[in-house]
């Protein structure tokens, strides 16, 4: 794993010798190839140049020395749960994956760091940790697999105390799986694919699949209220956990039974689901699980518009028959994701040149300049998947839209695991970019993308930066009354002194301008410190005082005091 | 006095401004045949293809919002809603344009011809043009001109016709309907028509909302309409109307646009054509009712000289940023947006603040000649001497020493002033009076108003229609100075509260300015809650131009101030005498209530009165302008109460 980066040491895009652009090591499908098409797009949609380059700096910078907690160190070792406080050990948990953490760690800026790591191996572990720092006055934050995009695993620069890392990482067993009932209880360390990979073996999946999964932990899900791609069949977190168990500073809490759905006032996994380490661990959860699905199928469809694109979205919420998953992207990421083709490859044939051939027949009338794509995945048993891809063809075609293929379809999704890599090429040559998402009513989709990519643009260009920014969106959940939409934007900093603040300036507008246009604080990345100035106008004072009179009940010194959300 | 500044300042430094260019310069010099058929290819807003009269009449019938409001009606009332869905496509046919461009065609021809009979050039800052050409790219576009003449959105139309730029769609009102085939010809060149009024009818209002906001969202053309909501017959700047620019400013409120630029513009006239036809309705002489045949009837007008025409397109400035930290838009976002709700309080002193400076930035960029400033020194010098005995007018030496120190001081409060600086002061002033020969008189070597030719020995008029008559004249003469009046005013008010206070003490004044500004707030454009910043760039202005010393607590007028003063002061005389005049009209005489339509003529008699009995020099006072103004601002400040359609004195 990289310590300043995204994803596997092994796997990275690069520029080669010759100026093309390739993805290295063996894990995707898009690993060791060449992609002909990235250097143009890069070139021309930042005015970046493989000219200028700014690799990082490698060595890690002075991490200062770690303030410990004695007492608290001494009585811990005699529990015999592992512990470290090596410089590289607390630098690595000191981070998550928002823009400025990773730019910091790049350029060897190392601020507040915890002073140690602790590595608890099951639920009574961290009930002795969770007792000890209670005693000895320790702030512990919880980690999970680190992919946080809300800056809640900054240590807060103010805190004086020690901090204590709880890195869930060794508490990865799946404890039972319970046929009957379809559930399965899991340690709550246990990161995404390892959790899908193990059920597979059985044949069950949770079908949980946030973008993130390789790395991200059962925990942190929970902790954050994640959403995963193929929510329509499985549902989000909130949907798929049964029962959970946290420790607080007050003790364990937990549920009596594992009914299905209870009338016992306010829900208190309510309380646990997006309490973002403010409250206690998370160590273990009964999830929902699901025979494996016997088929799946990718799928795709082009609209002359992106209008045309979100009304056949709402549509299919409107019927109700949305497939596992349907994304849709708007014409600059449809650009984007084509310039991603790589040289040779079945699976791959150009989309473009597919286009072109259809063109003439079918396409006339479809602006390349204009047009969008949707990409689905259908899964389930054979025939009702097919039935199923029919009926939402059939409404797609009511808007314009026409069938382009499953191989655009399944590309559309192999690249969501290697953008997150695509960051730190851009970082190597002054760019610099992020994603964000929120969620909307459907009357307001279309005017939040427009008003939102359009602040982004206007934002840059007041705060001086030279080239104009890439800033697009695509629509990546359908719901009864409302989708997810997630923008991304990227600019070339160079010229700019400070790019990291400007960025800022730029997110902090765009978010502005989310919530001026009734969308959502966030649909699954959580508040964390990055948004949480926000927060009383999000859930009015009152509710504000309800989550603070929780806090100071359950965890009354602070000892989770990571000061997320609240 | 620490109530809180309101407004972004209004600036009072010297503008950089754009120059002109004579657009009938070319006209002079090649065929207006060519020019009106010449191949017109406007850019667009974001490239949208202009949108054709039907599509925009369906996309307006098939809106959530008038759906929503033709089942209210329907149940309301207990009609069909296919009868309601009739009239509301009976009204939109009634209101909406059908822009042709042949119409338009025709008119660059005509209007060639004729601009070039009426007028010696039509300037325009070709820079506002070309600003004003990138923001129609960028963002919906409403042109907000001022309203001085019924050649106003010709012009408008002309100008951007002539620049190749989108033609605007042009909110009128409905009396130009009575006239069917002007009416017409208007509605071809991209006029809608609204009802003058249509209070409680929702159906109505929704039709018109909506028509007016599908034309804005979607970018199909700019959108222009007159803030002031009608044409100002005093030149003074009306006080804004709201209801449009609400409608235009919800699209972005509501985040159906991204921003919306809008766009003032200033149209100032070096002679008005409606002259003396203002000025006789403002008297209460009656006029002919509007129609076609009256304004052809104008073959008189066309052989007369009119000077020139300064248009000045002013900087867009966008919604978006007069929104910022000032409306909170979400909310917007607890119901759906088509539901009809009246403003939140937050939006409703927004758009009033906005209007105001957007009335403010129109009075900034008029351009004024230089006939103001001598029509402003005769009026005064008419007014103190009218002794018997001394001698009449001016000395044409006097009136340019005069006129020449007077524009220096109008400089320095940021007049627009065009003056031409290589001319010799003597010449500026004869060709200005002989352009205005209408209503100033020079013999001897003296200059006076041409107010003693109507009382002629030998006519045997009655000294009413003499007094009238004469008025006529005055009137005419003092829209023109009211075009530099917005130059003046905060200065005049404070030279007005240092008169009025009983010390020199800052509080003191300031409290005397305080009130004659509220007092005056519906003469004039002061925009509300911005008396501090009024007070602070009044003694600004006078303290710079050495008229005055401020210190911590005292205010007080220079040695070489009481010149300065003194003309402010008597620059406000005539609207102080006739607000007491009026007063006193409601106290002494309207001792019961009053219907709002017998007000006016019973004013007018008791001013009558008081004028040829000389109790009362100032003939304005007659204005119907003035009185209604005081009217309304006795009203707002609570001395006079509305019941019924009656008006009723409290106590004054
Ligand atoms: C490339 C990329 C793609 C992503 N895609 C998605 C996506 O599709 N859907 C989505 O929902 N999110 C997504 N995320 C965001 C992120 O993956 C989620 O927020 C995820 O739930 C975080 O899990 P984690 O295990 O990495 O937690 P961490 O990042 O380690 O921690 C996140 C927060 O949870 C707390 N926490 C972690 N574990 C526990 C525990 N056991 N008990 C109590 N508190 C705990 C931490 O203290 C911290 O406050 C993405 C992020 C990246 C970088």
């Amino acid at each position: 794993m990289k310590w300043n980066g995204w994803g596997y040491s092994d796997s990275r895009f690069l520029f080669n010798k010759k100026g093309q652009a390739e993805f290295t090591g063996k894990r995707y499908r898009l690993s060791g190839m060449i992609i002909p098409g990235l250097k143009d797009w890069f070139e021309s949609t930042f005015g970046a140049s493989l000219q200028h380059k700014t690799p990082p700096i490698l060595n890690s910078g002075a991490v200062p020395p770690p303030t410990l907690n004695e007492a608290f160190v001494e009585e811990l070792k005699s529990t015999g749960i592992p512990m470290s406080h090596e410089a590289e050990d607390r630098v690595f948990r000191s981070h998550g994956h928002c823009l400025h953490e990773i730019f910091a760690l790049r350029e060897g800026k190392v601020g507040r760091v915890p002073d140690m790591v602790v590595w608890p191996s099951c639920h009574n572990d961290v009930v002795k940790i969770v007792e000890l720092a209670c005693k000895h006055n320790v702030c512990v934050m919880p980690y999970g697999g680190g992919t946080s995009v809300s800056s809640a695993l900054e240590c807060p620069p103010e805190e004086t105390r020690s901090i204590v890392s709880l890195d869930t990482s060794q508490m990865n067993r799946i404890l039972w799986i319970d046929e009957k009932n379809l559930t399965a209880h899991v340690e709550a360390g246990i990161v995404g694919q390892d959790l899908e990979r193990l059920l597979n073996e059985s044949g069950y999946c949770t079908g949980h699949e946030p973008d993130s999964m390789e790395f991200s932990s059962l925990g942190g899900w929970v902790a954050t209220r994640a959403s995963g791609m193929k929510k329509n069949i499985y549902g989000n977190i909130e949907d798929l956990v049964v029962h959970v168990k946290m420790v607080t500073p007050r003790g364990v809490l937990e549920k009596s039974c594992q009914g299905p759905r209870m009338s016992t006032g306010p829900d208190v996994h309510h309380f646990i689901m997006g309490s973002e380490g403010t409250l206690g661990v998370v160590t273990e959860v009964t999830m929902k699980i699901r025979p494996m699905p016997e088929y799946q199928k990718y799928g795709s469809v082009v609209f002359p518009n992106f209008e045309q694109g979100v009304a056949c979205l709402r549509e299919v919420a409107k019927q109700r028959c949305a497939p596992a998953s349907i994304r849709l992207m708007d014409n600059e990421q449809f650009q984007f994701g084509h310039a991603l083709k790589p040289q040779v490859s079945s699976i791959f044939t150009s989309f473009l040149d597919g286009l072109k051939k259809f063109y003439i027949t079918k396409f006339k009338g479809f602006d390349p300049s204009y047009l969008c794509v949707a990409t689905l995945l259908f899964e389930g048993d054979r025939e009702k998947v097919l039935q199923h891809e029919k009926q939402v063809y059939d409404i797609a075609a009511k808007f314009g839209g026409l069938a382009a293929g499953e191989d655009n379809g399944q590309r559309g999704y192999m690249l969501t695991f290697v953008i997150a890599y695509l960051r730190d090429l851009g970082m190597d040559y002054y760019v610099i970019g992020e994603s964000f998402e929120t969620s909307v009513p459907w009357d307001r989709v279309l005017d939040i993308c427009r008003n939102v990519k359009a602040r982004i643009v206007r934002e840059c260009k007041d705060k001086g930066v030279q080239f104009p920014p890439l800033s697009t969106c695509r629509v990546t959940q359908t719901y009864d009354a409302g989708a997810c939409v997630y923008f991304y934007f990227a600019f070339n900093y160079r010229g700019l002194s400070e790019p990291v603040h400007v960025y800022e300036q730029v997110e902090h507008a765009a978010r502005e301008e989310i919530l001026a246009n009734g969308g959502s604080l966030s649909h699954h990345h959580g508040v964390g410190k990055l948004r949480k100035e926000w927060m009383p106008e999000t859930v009015s004072n009152v509710g504000m005082g309800m989550l603070k009179s929780v806090k100071d009940y359950v965890d009354p010194n602070n000892i989770f005091g990571n000061r997320n959300l609240l | 006095m620490a109530s809180e500044a309101v407004y972004s300042h209004r600036g009072p430094m010297l503008k950089k401004r754009d120059d002109f260019e004579d657009l009938l310069e070319e006209r002079r010099n090649s065929s207006d045949l060519r020019y009106a058929l010449r191949c017109y290819t406007p850019v667009l807003y974001k490239g949208v293809a202009p949108c054709k009269t039907n599509m925009l009449k369906s996309m307006v019938l098939q809106s959530d919002q008038l759906h929503y409001v033709i089942n209210q009606v329907s149940k309301e009332t207990g009609r069909a809603t296919g009868e309601v869905q009739e009239e509301a496509s009976a009204i939109l046919e009634e209101m909406a344009h059908s822009l042709q461009l042949s119409t338009i065609r025709f008119f660059a021809f005509i209007l060639s011809k004729i601009f070039k009979t009426l007028f010696r050039g039509i300037c325009v800052n070709e820079e506002g043009i070309q600003r004003l050409q990138q923001a129609i790219q960028e963002h919906p576009v409403v042109l907000l001109p001022s309203h001085r003449s019924y050649m106003d959105f010709l012009l408008m139309s002309y100008i951007m016709y002539t620049y190749d730029m989108a033609l605007p769609v042009i909110a009128a009102g409905m009396d130009f309907m009575g006239m069917k085939f002007i009416g017409e010809m208007l509605r071809m060149s991209g006029a809608f028509f609204i009802r003058r009024s249509f209070g409680g009818d929702k159906l109505y209002w929704c039709v018109f909302s909506e028509y007016v906001k599908t034309i804005l969202k979607n970018g199909f053309a700019p959108l222009e309409f007159f803030l002031e909501g009608t044409r100002s017959r005093t030149s003074k700047s009306l006080t804004p109307k709201l209801g449009l620019l609400n409608i235009v400013m919800d699209p972005f409120l509501k985040g159906e646009v991204f921003d919306v630029s809008l766009v003032p513009v200033s149209i100032s006239y070096e002679r008005v054509l409606e002259e003396a036809l203002y000025a006789r309705e403002l008297l209460g002489i009656p006029k002919p009712k509007e129609s076609t045949s009256g304004l052809f009837k104008a073959r008189k007008v066309l052989s007369e000289d009119y000077g020139s025409i300064h248009v000045y397109f002013g900087q867009p400035i966008s919604v978006r940023s007069l929104a910022q930290g000032r409306v909170n838009r979400c909310q917007f976002s607890l119901a759906p947006r088509h539901l009809p709700r009246r403003p939140s309080e937050e939006v409703q002193s927004f758009v009033s603040d906005s209007a105001y400076r957007l009335v403010g930035a129109q009075e900034e960029n008029m351009v004024l000649k230089p006939w103001v400033l001598l029509v402003s020194l005769l009026l005064q010098d008419h007014h103190q001497h009218r002794g018997v005995g001394q001698k009449r007018g001016m000395s044409l030496d006097e009136l340019t020493t005069q006129v020449v120190w007077l524009r220096d001081i109008s400089r320095q409060y940021g007049a627009f002033l065009h003056w031409p600086d290589h001319v010799p002061p003597s010449e500026v002033v004869s060709s200005s009076l002989s352009l205005h020969r209408g209503l100033v008189r020079v013999s001897e070597g003296r200059v006076q108003l041409a107010v003693e030719q109507a009382g002629e020995p030998g006519s045997n008029l009655t000294p009413e229609e003499e007094l009238l008559s004469q008025a006529v004249i005055l009137l005419s003469c003092i829209s023109y100075r009211n075009q530099g009046l917005h130059v003046f005013l905060r200065p005049a008010l404070l030279a007005s509260a240092i008169h009025a206070a009983s010390s020199n003490q800052k509080q003191e004044v300031f409290n005397s300015f305080s009130f004659l500004r509220n007092m005056f707030s519906n003469e004039f454009i002061l925009c509300p809650g911005a008396t501090v910043q009024d007070f602070e760039e009044a003694c600004y202005l006078l303290v710079k131009t050495g008229a005055l010393q401020v210190t911590q607590d005292e205010v007080l007028v220079t040695e070489r101030g009481h010149r300065t003063v003194g003309f402010l002061t008597s620059m406000l005389d005539p609207f102080l005498q006739g607000y007491q005049m009026v007063c006193r009209f409601l106290c002494e005489e309207a001792t019961g209530s009053l219907t709002e339509k017998q007000f006016i003529p019973a004013v007018r008699k008791f001013i009558i009165r008081h004028l040829l009995s000389g109790s009362l020099r100032y003939t304005e006072v007659l204005s119907s302008d003035l009185q209604k103004n005081v009217l309304a601002a006795l009203l707002r400040l609570g001395a006079v109460r509305k019941v019924k359609g009656f008006v009723r004195c409290h106590r004054l």
